[in-house]
C-alpha cells in the first residue's frame, strides 16, 4: 500500500488544474497533446534532479552543486561519445551515473565526515565541478554532429508516444517513491531530518544517512547530466546553469520544509510540473524567457514564505486547542 | 543557532608552566601568523613569475582586481560572526548596477547614480533582513531565493542587452587615484571602510553583540540584545555595501550586464572563511579578513600571469574554501590540548 | 527464585563541576511498579538515562537479566529490553503517529523486504485501541497535544515488548482521565510481568500506583521500601530531608509598596488568569510541579514571549514591555532557567558576560570602555564570589556553580528594582548555593522585589516571604510563610487542595 496524497498536496493539484483551465481559456493550444508531451518532456529532467534534491532537503542539508555536477556529467559522457563512439549506450549510461555518484560522494563526504555546512560544501564543490567542466572540454563544445545518433536519440525515441526520458523519470519516481516511503533507510533519512536527537535515541546512523543523501542524489543527477546533453544535443562549459535553483524552487514549491523533515515525492513531482507550465504559458504568452530566473526567486521565497506562516498557523491552532481542553 | 557543546574538563588551567608552553605553540599556530606567512609565499612566489610584480604601479593596479569584493567581505564578515550567510551580495550588486543603468538612460548625474546604487543595495538589503528576521526564516533559505529573484530581475530588465552610456565623471570612482599618487579610490575607500567596520566589530557595543549573538542568540536575547534588530541592520549594510561595490564595479568597467559579478559570493565567501572567521559564527576578526583579501587578490593575480583562466581559478577557490573551513580543525590536533592530564 | 531484573550498584556520575549521582544504588524485580523519588536535581532522570544508555556512568555496575552489561548506545539498551519515555522531545513532529512508535524496528514485509505500512498501521491502531485514544494513526505527531505526544510514546513502549518500561514524568501534562488509562496500562504492564519505573513528583500517584520505591537526594541514595509499609510523610520527609531547613538566612526585610502588580495575564496554551502583587524588599517564591508554567509567566512579563491578554503594573502605571531591553529599562531582571543555553555565553569571557546587560550604559557613545568593564566586572564578580583565574576566562572554563554566580552578577549589575530568578541553585554544589541564598536576601534587605521560581521545596519555605503555587498553568493557592508548611504546598501544586 503506497502512501497516500496528504492533504496539502491534494490542494496543490487542484490548485494545478485550475491554472490549467485558466491559461486553456486564453490559449487554448496549451491543452494539446503534444504541447502537453512537451511539457513532461521538459520537465522530467527537473523532477528526478528535485527528486535527488528533495533527499539532502529532507536531511536538513542543501546541494548548490547538482547544476555543476550535472554538466560535469554531461560533459564526460559527451566526451566521451565523441572520442569513442563504438562504446554502446548503456555503458554510456552506467558510466553517468557512476560518475554522479562520486560527485555526490564527495559532497556527503565533506558534509558527514569533515562537518563542513551544507551550503558552503556544496558552495566550494560547485566551483570546483563547474571549473572541472571547463578543464575537461578545455573551453569548447561538443556539439550535435558529433555526438553519435544513438547517443542523440536516446531522450526523444518513444514507446507507445511516450519518449525515454519520461519513462525514466517515471522510473526514478517509482523508485525514490518506493525507496523514500517504503524502506528502513529511506524512512530515516525523515527521522534525520526531523529530529537529530530522537534520531540517535533510535539508533538512526546520521553520518551515513547524511552521506547516502548526497550519494543518491549525485547519482541521480549523472543520469540527468547524460539525458541534458543528449536532448538538447550540446554539451558546453555553461550547460545548466542556474538549474540548482530550480530544483530548489520544485521542491519549496512542493511543500518540502527547508528545515528539514517533510516533504514527499508526489509534492516535489507536482512542484517541477507547475515550474514547468508556468515556464511553458510564459512562452506561449510571449514573455521572454529572461523572465525565468526572476521568477524562480519569486517561487522560492514566496513558497517559503507560506510554509512558514501555515506552519505558525498550525501550533497557534494547536495551542488553543489545548487550551480549551483543559 | 550553534548550541554550546559539551564542556570539556579543564582542571590544569592554574599549571602556568603547562601553559606556557602551549601559548608558544598557539601562537606559531594562530591563524592571522599563518595567513601572513601564506601571504609573504604568495609574494615570492608572484614576484619570481614576474619582475614587475613588485613594482608600486602595478602593485597599486592588480588591486583593481579584487577590492570591490573586498568592500562586500567586511559586511560579509559581520554576517558570519552573527551566525548567518548571505549569498544574495552579488546579486544585489548586478540589480543596483542595472539600476544605475536605468537611471543613467534617463539622464540622471553622477551624484544621482550614486544615490540610485546605494540606495538598491540597502533596499535590497533590508527586504532581505526583513524577511529572514519578520518571519524567522533561516538566512540562507531567504537569501537563496533572493539571489535568483534578485538577479533575475537584472535579466528581466536587461536581456541579452547592455548598458553603456554613463557620465564621464562617474568613472573616476572604479578607475581614479587619488590626487597624482598612484594610489587608486577604490583602495583608500576600502582602507577606510575597513578600518571603520574593524572598529565597529571590535571596539564599539554593537560589535560585542554582534558576537554575542553569534555565540548563542538566545542568551543575548535573555540579556536583552536586540537580537533581530541588529541581525536586520546587517542585512541592509551588507545591501549598502554590495550597492557601493557597484557603483566601483559599474564605473570601473563602465558597462552594466545583467551577469556582472556572477559567481562572486564564492570568492567573498571563502575570503572571510579563510580570514579565520568560523562559519558556524562568533569568532573572528578584522586582521585575518584584510590578510586574506590580499592573499586571494594576489593569488588570482599570480595565477592569472601564468594565464590560468578565471573557471580553473574557481577550482583553486573552491579547494580554498573546504580547506579553509577543515583546517583549523585539524591544527588542533596537532595543538597540545590543556586538558591532558 | 531470583526474579530480580535490574540491579545497579555504585553508580556514579559527574558532569562537569557537578555531581550528579554518588554511588547510587538501585534494583527492580520483574512485575513491580518502582516509584523513583527525588525533588529536581536530585539525580532521577540521570540514572534513568544511564539505564537507557544516553549516558555512560563514571563508576558502578549494571546486572540485567543476571548479567553484567553496559548499555553504550540507546539502541543497545533498547533491544536488551529497555524501554524508556524521556522527559525531552524525543518524537519526529513531521512523522506520523504509526512511524513514530516504529521508527527504528520498522517491519519489512517477509516476501519483498519492503516496510509494511499496513501492518504496522494496524498494530498501532491495535495500540492506540488498547490505550482507548482517539487518535488516527496516520496524524503527524505534531498536530497532537502534548498530552496525546505522551501516550503515543506509551504506546511505542509497548510496541517494543521491553521488559523495563522506564516513564519519566509520564502524566505531568495528562489530564485526570488519561492519567486513568496510564494507570490501567501500568497495571497491564504489570501482569504481564514487566518491570515499569515510574518517575513523578505527584505522591499520590506513587501510593496509588507504585509498590516499591527508591528515594534519592543531591544523588544520593537515602532509601527503599514497600509503598505499602510507608507513610505520605515518610516520603515527604526522606525526599526533603531534615537538616537543610536551618540553612536560610530568614532575614525579615521590610516591605514597602506595591512595585509590582500582574493582572488576569494568559497566554494560551500556557497559563491563564494570573494575577499577584510583589512589593519591594519582598521575595516572592512561585512554586509548582514541572510543566506548571512558572516560567512561561515569567518569560511573558520579561517581554520574551508574547501575552495574550491581561495586564502588568509597574509602580502603578501599565506597562506594555515588547522585549527584554523593555523590561530593563522599567528595572526588571531576568535570571533564566537554562544557565548555558539561556544565561551565558560559553565561549565568551567572564568580562563580557557580566557587563553584556549593561554594555550600552557603560560606553561612551557607541564605543566600548574595557577599563570600566573590568572595574564593574571585578566590583560584582568580588561580590558574588566569582572564582576565576582572571576576568577574561572563558566561561565555560567555570564550574556550574561559578557559571551561575557569572549570571547573578549580570543581572545585579544591571541594578534591578525587580529580580526575576528562575531556579537560581538548580544543580548547582551546597557552597554556592549558601551564597546565592546569602545574595538573595541581601539584595531583598536593600529594597530589590523578587521573585523566586524553584521547584526545590525547603529553599521556597527557606527564602519566601508569601508563597504562590501553580498547577497546570493556573495559581492554585498563594501562602503566607507563616501558613505555609511541605505538605500544604505539595498538595496545592498536586491541585488537590481545591477538590
Amino acid at each position: 500500500m503506497l502512501v497516500l496524497p496528504q492533504k496539502r498536496e491534494f490542494n496543490f493539484f487542484i490548485f494545478i488544474i485550475l491554472i490549467i483551465f485558466i491559461i486553456s481559456l486564453r490559449t487554448p493550444s496549451f491543452l494539446d497533446l503534444n504541447n502537453f508531451m512537451d511539457i513532461l518532456n521538459d520537465t522530467a529532467i527537473l523532477t528526478m534532479v528535485a527528486i535527488g534534491q528533495l533527499m539532502i532537503i529532507v536531511t536538513g542539508g542543501i546541494d548548490l552543486s547538482v547544476d555543476a555536477s550535472l554538466a560535469l556529467t554531461g560533459m564526460s559522457v559527451a566526451l566521451l561519445n565523441q572520442h569513442y563512439p563504438e562504446i554502446p549506450l548503456f555503458i554510456i549510461i552506467l558510466i553517468s551515473i557512476t560518475i554522479g555518484l562520486l560527485l555526490g560522494s564527495i559532497n556527503g563526504l565533506l558534509v558527514s565526515q569533515a562537518k563542513i555546512p551544507p551550503v558552503i560544501t556544496t558552495l566550494g564543490t560547485m566551483s570546483i565541478y563547474r571549473g572541472l567542466v571547463f578543464v575537461i572540454c578545455k573551453g569548447t563544445w561538443v556539439s550535435a554532429h558529433e555526438m553519435t545518433e544513438a547517443f542523440r536519440e536516446f531522450p526523444r525515441r518513444s514507446f507507445l508516444g511516450i519518449s525515454n526520458l519520461i519513462f525514466i523519470a517515471l522510473l526514478i519516481i517509482v523508485l525514490f517513491l518506493i525507496f523514500l516511503s517504503l524502506t528502513k533507510t529511506g524512512r530515516e533519512i525523515y527521522g534525520v531530518g526531523g529530529n537529530k536527537t530522537a534520531a540517535q535515541y533510535v539508533g538512526i546512523n546520521l553520518n551515513k544517512i547524511n552521506y547516502l543523501a548526497y550519494t543518491l542524489c549525485g547519482g541521480i543527477t549523472g543520469l540527468a547530466g547524460f539525458l541534458w546533453v543528449a536532448r538538447y544535443a550540446a554539451a558546453q562549459s555553461e550547460t545548466a546553469i542556474g538549474f540548482n535553483f530550480q530544483t530548489i524552487a520544485a521542491c519549496v514549491v512542493g511543500g518540502v520544509s527547508i528545515t528539514g523533515g517533510s516533504g514527499t515525492v508526489i509534492g516535489v513531482v507536482l512542484g517541477a510540473f507547475f515550474i514547468g507550465i508556468v515556464y511553458d504559458s510564459l512562452t506561449m504568452i510571449n514573455v521572454s524567457p529572461f523572465w525565468q530566473m526572476a521568477i524562480q526567486g519569486f517561487i522560492i521565497l514566496f513558497a517559503i514564505i507560506i510554509n512558514t506562516i501555515m506552519d505558525k498557523r498550525n501550533q497557534q491552532l494547536l495551542l488553543r486547542k489545548r487550551s480549551f481542553n483543559e | 543557532m550553534n548550541k554550546p557543546k559539551a564542556l570539556v574538563n579543564k582542571k590544569n588551567i592554574f599549571d602556568l608552566e603547562k601553559i606556557r608552553k602551549i601559548n608558544l605553540l598557539n601562537i606559531l599556530l594562530k591563524w592571522e601568523i599563518i595567513l601572513f606567512f601564506i601571504f609573504i609565499a604568495i609574494i615570492i612566489v608572484n614576484s619570481n613569475l614576474s619582475p614587475y610584480f613588485l613594482d608600486y604601479n602595478n602593485l597599486m593596479n592588480t588591486t583593481f582586481n579584487f577590492i570591490e569584493k573586498a568592500i562586500i567581505a567586511l559586511p560579509m564578515m559581520l554576517v558570519i560572526i552573527c551566525g548567518d550567510i548571505d549569498i544574495s551580495a552579488a546579486s544585489i550588486l548586478a540589480l543596483s548596477s542595472v539600476f544605475m543603468g536605468l537611471a543613467s538612460r534617463a539622464g540622471v548625474g553622477t551624484f544621482g547614480l550614486i544615490a540610485v546604487g546605494l540606495f538598491t543595495g540597502l533596499a535590497a538589503g533590508f527586504l532581505n533582513g526583513f524577511i529572514i528576521t519578520k518571519f524567522g526564516i533561516p538566512a540562507i533559505a531567504v537569501t537563496l531565493g533572493s539571489m535568483s529573484l534578485f538577479r533575475g530581475i537584472a535579466y528581466v530588465i536587461l536581456g541579452d542587452k547592455a548598458f553603456t552610456k554613463y557620465p564621464k565623471s562617474f568613472a573616476y570612482f572604479g578607475q581614479g587615484y587619488i590626487g597624482n599618487t598612484m594610489i587608486p579610490f577604490e583602495l583608500v575607500l576600502f582602507i577606510v571602510l575597513a578600518i571603520i567596520f574593524g572598529i565597529v566589530l571590535h571596539k564599539t557595543t554593537l560589535g560585542r553583540k554582534i558576537f554575542a549573538i553569534g555565540n548563542n542568540s538566545i542568551a543575548a536575547n535573555f540579556s536583552g540584545v536586540a537580537v533581530n534588530k541588529i541581525r536586520l541592520i546587517i542585512f541592509t549594510v551588507i545591501g549598502f555595501c554590495s550597492g557601493l561595490a557597484s557603483i566601483l564595479l559599474t564605473s570601473r568597467i563602465g558597462s552594466t550586464r545583467p551577469n556582472i559579478a556572477d559567481g562572486w559570493e564564492l570568492e567573498i565567501i571563502t575570503t572571510v572563511v579563510l580570514g579565520g572567521v568560523v562559519i558556524t559564527g562568533g569568532q573572528g576578526n578584522i586582521f585575518g579578513v584584510i590578510i586574506s583579501v590580499f592573499i586571494i587578490g594576489f593569488l588570482k593575480f599570480g595565477m592569472g600571469l601564468i594565464n590560468i583562466p578565471g573557471k580553473v581559478m574557481n577550482i583553486v577557490l573552491g579547494f580554498l574554501l573546504i580547506i579553509a573551513i577543515m583546517l583549523p580543525e585539524l591544527l588542533k590536533r596537532i595543538k597540545p590540548k590543556n586538558n591532558i592530564k | 527464585m531470583n526474579n530480580c531484573i535490574l540491579e545497579m550498584k555504585g553508580i556514579r556520575k559527574y558532569f562537569y563541576g557537578v555531581k550528579a549521582l554518588e554511588g547510587v544504588d538501585f534494583k527492580i524485580k520483574t512485575g513491580e511498579v518502582h516509584a523513583l523519588i527525588g525533588e529536581n536535581g536530585a539525580g532521577k532522570s540521570t540514572l534513568v538515562k544511564i539505564l537507557a544508555g544516553v549516558y555512560q556512568p563514571n563508576a558502578g555496575t549494571i546486572i540485567f537479566n543476571h548479567k553484567s552489561v553496559q548499555f553504550l548506545s540507546p539502541q543497545i539498551s533498547q533491544q536488551a529490553g529497555i524501554s524508556a519515555i524521556h522527559q525531552e522531545a524525543t518524537m519526529f513532529p513531521e512523522l506520523s503517529v504509526t512511524e513514530n512508535i516504529f521508527i527504528g524496528h520498522h517491519i519489512r514485509n517477509k516476501s519483498n523486504g519492503l516496510l509494511s505500512w499496513k501492518e504496522m498501521k494496524d498494530k498501532t491502531q491495535a495500540l492506540l485501541n488498547r490505550l482507548e485514544l482517539d487518535i488516527h494513526p496516520d496524524t503527524k505527531v505534531k498536530n497532537l497535544s502534548v498530552a496525546q505526544r505522551h501516550m503515543v510514546e506509551v504506546a511505542k513502549a509497548l510496541s517494543l515488548n521491553a521488559k523495563i518500561v522506564i516513564m519519566d514524568e509520564p502524566t505531568s501534562a495528562l489530564t485526570i482521565k488519561e492519567v486513568e488509562y496510564l494507570y490501567k496500562i501500568i497495571r497491564k504492564l504489570k501482569s504481564e510481568n514487566k518491570a515499569v519505573i515510574f518517575i513523578s513528583h505527584k505522591f499520590e500517584e506513587i501510593f496509588e500506583i507504585a509498590d516499591y520505591f527508591t528515594v534519592l537526594r543531591d544523588g544520593k541514595y537515602i532509601g527503599e521500601g514497600k509503598m505499602a509499609e510507608v507513610t505520605m510523610d515518610e516520603i515527604i520527609q526522606m525526599v526533603i530531608g531534615r537538616n537543610l531547613e536551618h540553612r536560610y538566612p530568614q532575614i525579615e526585610a521590610e516591605q514597602g509598596n506595591t512595585i509590582l502588580k500582574v493582572k488576569n495575564l494568559t497566554r494560551i496554551g500556557f497559563f491563564k488568569d494570573i494575577s499577584f502583587e510583589l512589593h519591594q524588599g519582598e521575595i516572592l517564591g512561585f512554586f509548582g510541579l514541572v510543566g506548571a508554567g512558572r516560567t512561561e509567566v515569567m518569560q511573558t512579563i520579561f517581554g520574551i514571549e508574547a501575552l495574550t491578554s491581561g495586564e502588568v503594573f509597574i509602580n502603578g502605571k501599565k506597562v506594555n514591555i515588547a522585549n527584554p531591553a523593555e523590561a530593563m529599562n522599567y528595572g526588571l531582571a531576568y535570571i533564566p532557567e537554562d544557565r548555558q543555553l539561556q544565561g551565558t555565553i560559553l565561549k565568551m569571557n567572564i568580562k563580557e558576560n557580566v557587563t553584556l546587560s549593561i554594555i550600552n550604559k557603560i560606553s561612551r557613545h557607541f564605543f566600548l570602555d574595557k577599563e570600566k568593564e573590568l572595574k564593574i566586572t571585578e566590583q560584582y564578580g568580588k561580590q558574588i564570589e566569582i572564582k576565576a583565574s582572571s576576568w577574561q576566562q572563558l566561561v565555560e572554563d567555570l564550574s556550574g556553580g561559578n557559571q551561575q554566580k557569572v549570571v547573578l552578577a549580570k543581572w545585579i549589575a544591571t541594578k534591578p528594582r525587580i529580580l526575576i530568578m528562575d531556579e537560581p541553585t538548580k544543580g548547582i554544589d551546597v557552597a554556592t548555593k549558601a551564597t546565592v541564598h546569602n545574595i538573595i536576601s541581601e539584595l531583598a534587605k536593600q529594597g530589590i522585589a523578587i521573585i523566586l521560581v524553584s521547584s526545590e521545596l525547603p529553599e521556597i519555605l527557606g527564602m519566601s516571604n508569601n508563597i504562590i503555587v501553580m498547577h497546570e498553568g493556573a495559581i492554585t493557592t498563594k501562602f503566607t510563610r507563616d501558613k505555609a508548611n511541605s505538605e500544604n504546598i505539595i498538595k496545592a501544586a498536586i491541585g488537590s487542595i481545591l477538590s
